[in-house]
Order: structure tokens, then sequence, then C-alpha cells
């Protein structure tokens, strides 16, 4: 099924980018706000080095709304399939369901790499003072972390009743998560019940990850965020196998 | 036509919540036929057809399609069968030609995409994306989609639900295409129409069970054995003997026009010797046979329409 599985998602690849809009919003809009919050908070020429804000907190931050862009565009498209009765269609023939699932990643996942690659390129350009972090080792962390959400991407997606429901509810629920992550404030300044639910939270681990990737930090030393959205994977994973519903 | 049945649907029973969706449901398919499951919408067409090709489990019952168990064998099933679903869609950019090519990479001995294509007469909307077809070239589409991997048996719900009466008749020919290379098509219809002008066999099903199973001249001799012949005539105090043909029910006359309805299939040869005997003047001659309609009305007590 390796042949299904690569001209399915070959197809999906060409068919996300006929709609310019879908692309536009995928790869421009993260790469445009990042350019622009960049620009507002950009370090004068007579500072010797960026501030922290600008050097590691915009770009993860970045990075993580590129990840949580591509779990609502996956939660939306496989809710339009199943409302269109595409996903039924392709159920109906040799396809195995996991197949179809995993093609879609695929192409999020190669949407994630192309909006990281040129955010990054725009930050070279646009930020001189910009920093020397380790690209490749962050890319596949932020590949491996969106992997993870997006579990949570289908558990969403096996609840939502209708397509106009997916986007408004996968927004309410993910970025949400963006506020107790770490980001913004560390997790040990939360209240206890806050903190209790954060560490529940994949975005948590992402946060720690990138951040620490991003700084030059060992995988090593982040081998419990790694285990820790292994982890959160395969719980989602397990249960939306269960109560995914094809139509 | 003497092999075992292609499909042999034994007692199922479907139920989602409380509601009973299809119940004791039995029917065979026989190998080179058109066999048509009808009914109104609601009745337990698609819930059928859907156990039988593997996509539902039913709660009760016993299903074989070529000599497999749609649940168990499913993969293996896929690959001898072709499938239309009701209703179905496919990704609005998808091309027509991508479409195919996919559906080839999936099956073991795919035929030509393009010479399907063309039989089905999409050569010219090869590069148009799905969103811009009508219905009646996604309906075509997804037939070359059942077909793509010459199945021994091809599924069709619904197939010309929405569509226009043109339309419809050049599906109904593309269907009988396929019957003639040898192929057998298990579809569900609620036309009446397409399915006494397409189907070899049919089942009547409503409210979840199978009220009779026929060919549709058995079925409209069983519940609808009434022959109306309509005699225009110069002649009007012919109304007498037309009353004192044998087993006629009623004669109607309006404007020299006589509407004769009686029973028995010798009725028509009957009036014919009426107006030979009595050397009638005729001007015109013509009979209305009962139609599935009518059997559906009279087996079910309502119209299919409601």
């Amino acid at each position: 099924m390796l042949r299904g599985l690569l001209t399915l998602t070959w197809l999906e690849i060409k068919i996300f980018v006929r709609e310019p809009l879908g692309v536009i919003g995928t790869v421009g809009v993260p790469v445009l706000i990042f350019i622009v919050l960049g620009r507002m908070f950009a370090p004068r020429a007579s500072q010797p080095r960026a501030p922290d804000l600008i050097s590691v907190d915009l770009p993860i931050l970045a990075a993580i709304l590129i990840a949580l862009s591509a779990v609502l565009s996956l939660v939306t498209i496989i809710a339009i399939y199943r409302e269109g009765g595409i996903l039924k269609r392709l159920r109906a023939t040799p396809l195995r369901s996991i197949t179809i699932l995993t093609a879609h990643v695929l192409v999020k996942l190669l949407f994630t790499a192309i909006t990281l690659a040129a955010m990054i390129l725009a930050g070279k350009r646009y930020f001189p003072a910009g920093v020397d972090a380790p690209f490749i080792s962050f890319g596949v962390a932020l590949l491996y972390c969106t992997f993870c959400i997006v579990s949570i991407g289908f558990l969403i997606a096996s609840v939502v009743p209708t397509a106009r429901f997916a986007q408004p509810l996968g927004t309410l629920i993910l970025y949400p998560m963006v506020g107790i992550s770490g980001l913004f404030a560390p997790i040990t300044a939360l209240p206890p019940a806050l903190q209790f639910v954060a560490r529940l939270l994949p975005l948590t681990y992402t946060v720690s990850l990138l951040r620490g990737i991003w700084r030059g930090d060992g995988w090593i030393a982040h081998s419990g965020d790694v285990a820790a959205l292994g982890l959160i994977f395969l719980i989602c994973t397990g249960i939306s196998a269960r109560v995914f519903r094809w139509q | 036509m003497s092999s075992a049945p292609v499909v042999q649907v034994s007692q199922i029973r479907k139920t989602y919540g409380s509601s009973v969706a299809v119940d004791d449901v039995s029917f065979d398919v026989n190998e080179g036929e058109i066999f048509g499951l009808i009914g109104p919408n609601g009745a337990g067409k698609t819930t059928t057809m859907e156990c039988v090709e593997g996509l539902r489990a039913p709660d009760r019952g016993t299903i074989s399609v070529l000599g497999l168990d749609p649940r168990k064998d499913v993969y293996a099933l896929q690959d001898r069968i072709g499938v239309q679903l009701q209703e179905a869609q496919l990704q609005k950019r998808i091309k027509v030609r991508e479409a195919v090519g996919l559906w080839a990479t999936l099956y073991k001995c795919p035929v030509d995409g393009d010479k399907l294509l063309e039989q089905l007469g999409l050569s010219e909307k090869r590069n148009a994306w799905f969103m811009t077809l009508s219905g009646g070239q996604k309906q075509r589409l997804f037939i070359a989609l059942a077909l793509i991997n010459d199945p021994e048996l091809v599924f069709l719900d619904e197939l010309t639900t929405g569509l226009d009466p043109q339309a419809r008749r050049a599906i109904w020919e593309l269907v009988r295409g396929i019957r003639a290379r040898g192929k057998t098509v298990f579809l569900t219809t609620h036309l009446m129409e397409e399915a006494e002008r397409l189907c070899d066999r049919v089942a009547i099903i409503d409210h979840g069970r199978i009220i009779d199973i026929g060919t549709p001249d058995e079925l409209i001799r069983r519940y609808a054995p009434e022959r109306t012949v309509i005699v225009v005539t110069r002649d009007e105090s012919v109304g007498q003997r037309f009353q004192m043909i044998p087993r006629v029910d009623t004669v109607t006359a309006h404007d020299g026009r006589f509407t004769i309805r009686g029973r028995g299939e010798d009725f028509v040869t009957r009036v014919i010797d009426c107006i030979a005997e009595h050397r009638i003047p005729v001007t015109d001659f013509s009979t209305e046979r009962s139609s599935l309609e009518d059997v559906f009305l009279k087996v079910t007590g309502q119209s299919i329409r409601n």
C-alpha cells in the first residue's frame, strides 16, 4: 500500500496548493506575523545582541503557531472530508484507513517544514542581529512536536459533528494551551491547578523542547519532553482509533 | 445464471440506537443479472447495501459475497467489487484523471483509465476539477471509479438521483453495458421506472423489511394484474358490448374513448375478439399495463413518492 500512500500524499499536496488562500494562510501568515512582530521589537543596530524576547521567545511562538495552524487545518480537512463523504468513498477502496490519515499528516508536516524554512530565511534577511540556532535540530524538533499535537487534532476531529464547528472548536481547545505552556510565564508561576493541567498538555513539553533545542541544548537533556510528547501521542491516537467516525 | 449466487444475504438485522433500519432481510443476487433493491427513501436500502459491501456490520444474520465474508475478508473483497456510494464526493480540486489514476494504483489489476473515461464520455473532462463537473458527469466519474478494477460485482446506490431525464437515460445505457460485459450489478433506487427498465429482478423493501422478490413482470402479474385497453370509436353504443367481455372490471367512456379495465392474461385478446365479432369501427387502440409503481402502491398501501 506504499504506492497508494505516496500517490495519495502527492495528490493531496497538489490539491492543497490549488487553493491559494489555504497556502497563504498556512505558509504566508505565520511568516508575515513573525516579520511584523520582529520588526516591531527589532534590536537597534547599537545593541550588541538581540534581547531574549526576539531571539528566543518570538521564534518559539512562531514555531508553535505553525504547528497549531497545521493541526487546525488538518482537523478542518478531516471534518470536511467526512461531511462530504470523501473519507467514506476512500474507505470503500483497498486503501487502509490509516493510510488515508497518514497521507494528510505527511502533507501537514511537509508544509510545516516549508513554513519553518521560510521563517528562518525571513529571519536571516530581516533581523541582521539574528541568532545562530541549530536550525536542523530545531526543524526536527518542530516536526516531532507537530506530529504529536496532531493526535489531539484527531481527537477533536473525532468528536466535531460538522465541518463548520471544526475550526472554532479546534481554535478554542488549542490556542489557550499556548497561554499555560510556559512560553509567557514559567509553569511554576501558575496556580497549582493550572500547573497540573499544564503538565498534561503537549504544548508545555513542546515549549520546553523547542526552547531548549533553540538555545543549543542536546536532545538527551530533553528526553523527558520527547517521552512525554510520545506518550500523549500514543494515548490520544489510541482514543481516537476507538471513537473516530468515518461518516 | 445457474451457478451459485454472487451475493447471499440471510436474515440480517441492523439497528441504529432504538430504530430498526433493516430487519430479517434475506435475498440472493445471481451472476450476470442486474438486481435492484427498491423502496422509498429511508426504507433500509443503503444500510442493506453497505452491509453487503462490508462498510457496515449487521447486528445479526450472515452475508456472503463472491464466497467471502464482507467483514472479515473486506480487503480481499474490495479488489473484486466496484462501489458507487450514494451522495459521495471527491476532493473539490482533484482532477478527473488524477482520481482515476489514484484509484488505478489501489487495485491489483486496473483497466486502462483513459479508455474507461472515453467509454464514459469523460475524455474532454480529464483535466477538469471535480467541483466543476455537472451532476451527470460526477456520476459517470463515480461509475468509472467503480469499474477501474474490472470488478466481478458492481454496487450502485441511488445512481441517478438528482439527474435530469436525459442524463438518467445515458446512465441506464452504461449500466446495461456493464451487464453486457458479464458483470453482476446490484443497485438500489427509489425510482420505479428505473427499476422496471433496468433490473432483471427486484426486491421491494419497506420499513426495513423485504416485501417480495421477483422479476418486474412477475411482481406486476402478482400484485397488479389489471389490464387496461383504450379503444376510440365513433360508435358510442358499444359500451354495452364491452361490459359483456368476460372478467371485465370497469368500462368508462369519454367522447367516444372507452377505457376498459379487466384481468387475466388473455384480457386484451378478448377485447380484440369482441371488437372483431361486433365489427366495431376502431380509430385508435392502445393498451396500458400496470407498472412497478402500481405494485408498490398495492403492497405498501402508499405511493413511493410520499
